[in-house]
């Protein structure tokens, strides 16, 4: 028997392997914006877990506009890591030093 | 104790998206990452379907699969990446990695399975009749109780579009290109001279 337990501890257990992911891959700013990408999935299906189970339609309506926000985000996020590769030749965090902060 | 079918379907589609999960954030190469990436949305996509978002799944599918990640992968193949550079101090971060991640499961799954979140048990909800359409469901509600902040969703799209392609579009000294305004401006007299020549005299 499959209950929303199951669906949120899912939830759980991917968004802390995409937490781990941001401390194992500190340098590489690809593999982080995929582990954005990977805990708003994890977002995504406590939402759909708990609109199935509350049976209320909001919470799906709510995934969708995460949907389109996470891309938006996607798109303009690579877009600016290409011009910060065309500028600096790197994509290290640790190269991205300019404004000593 | 029998499987129920439900089962059979969430235990191997779970374990598949926490394998894929594990190893976006542990493959050497970006770009198995994001292939791995493309198998943990394949495996939440059969999962909403379980959880009857057919809507979603395919939505998660196409735009995710199709779109989102094609881009990375895009990125990834066009950026000369010195992977063994970002690669430094990764063994030595592992322990802490694990730390935080083994802490982070813990507690929430403390607060999920035995606290319960502090709310009375959820009942398992009956399956839709037939004939039942999700996707008219969404639409009942999107288009009318949320229909601000589905404008608003249009813009943010619309933002996105301009600002990704404002921020990577270049003009390349030194390449010939042709300015149509120029052309369309230019006008007779600039490009013809009519010159009168004096005949020249016979001998």
């Amino acid at each position: 028997m499959i209950s929303l337990y199951h669906y949120l501890t899912l939830g759980a257990v991917l968004f802390s392997i995409a937490m781990a992911g941001f401390f194992l891959n500190r340098k590489n700013v690809i593999v982080l914006l995929m582990c954005v990408e990977m805990m708003l999935l994890a977002v995504n299906m406590n939402f759909v877990a708990f609109s199935r189970y509350l049976d209320d339609m909001a919470g799906q309506v709510f995934v969708f506009f995460i949907l389109t926000v996470a891309a938006a985000e996607a798109a303009i996020g690579l877009a600016i890591l290409v011009v910060l590769f065309r500028n600096r030749a790197s994509i290290n965090v640790e190269d991205m030093d300019s404004m000593k902060g | 104790m029998p499987i129920s079918p439900e089962a059979l379907i969430f235990y191997p589609a779970a374990a598949m998206l926490i394998c894929a999960a594990l190893a976006v954030i542990m493959v050497r190469n970006p770009v198995h990452a994001a292939l791995s990436l493309v198998v943990c949305f394949f495996a939440s996509a059969v999962l909403w379907m379980l959880l009857e978002a057919e809507f979603l799944g395919i939505a998660l599918v196409l735009v995710y699969v199709g779109a989102v990640m094609v881009l990375f992968l895009f990125v990834v193949m066009m950026l000369d990446i010195n992977v063994a550079v970002l690669r430094e101090g990764f063994v030595r971060r592992a322990p802490f990695a694990a730390l935080a991640a083994i802490i982070m499961t813990g507690l929430l799954v403390w607060a999920v399975w035995f606290e319960r979140l502090g709310l009375p048990e959820f009942a398992k909800p009956a399956l839709r009749p037939e004939g039942y359409s999700n996707t008219t469901e969404i639409g009942k509600v999107m288009y009318t109780e949320y229909v601000y902040p589905f404008e608003i969703a249009s813009v943010i799209l619309l933002v996105g579009i301009v600002a990704a392609i404002a921020l990577t579009l270049r003009r390349r000294g030194g390449t010939k290109h042709q300015d149509p305004a120029q052309q369309v401006k230019v006008r007779r007299e600039d490009r013809i001279r009519l010159v009168k020549v004096e005949a020249e005299k016979n001998h």
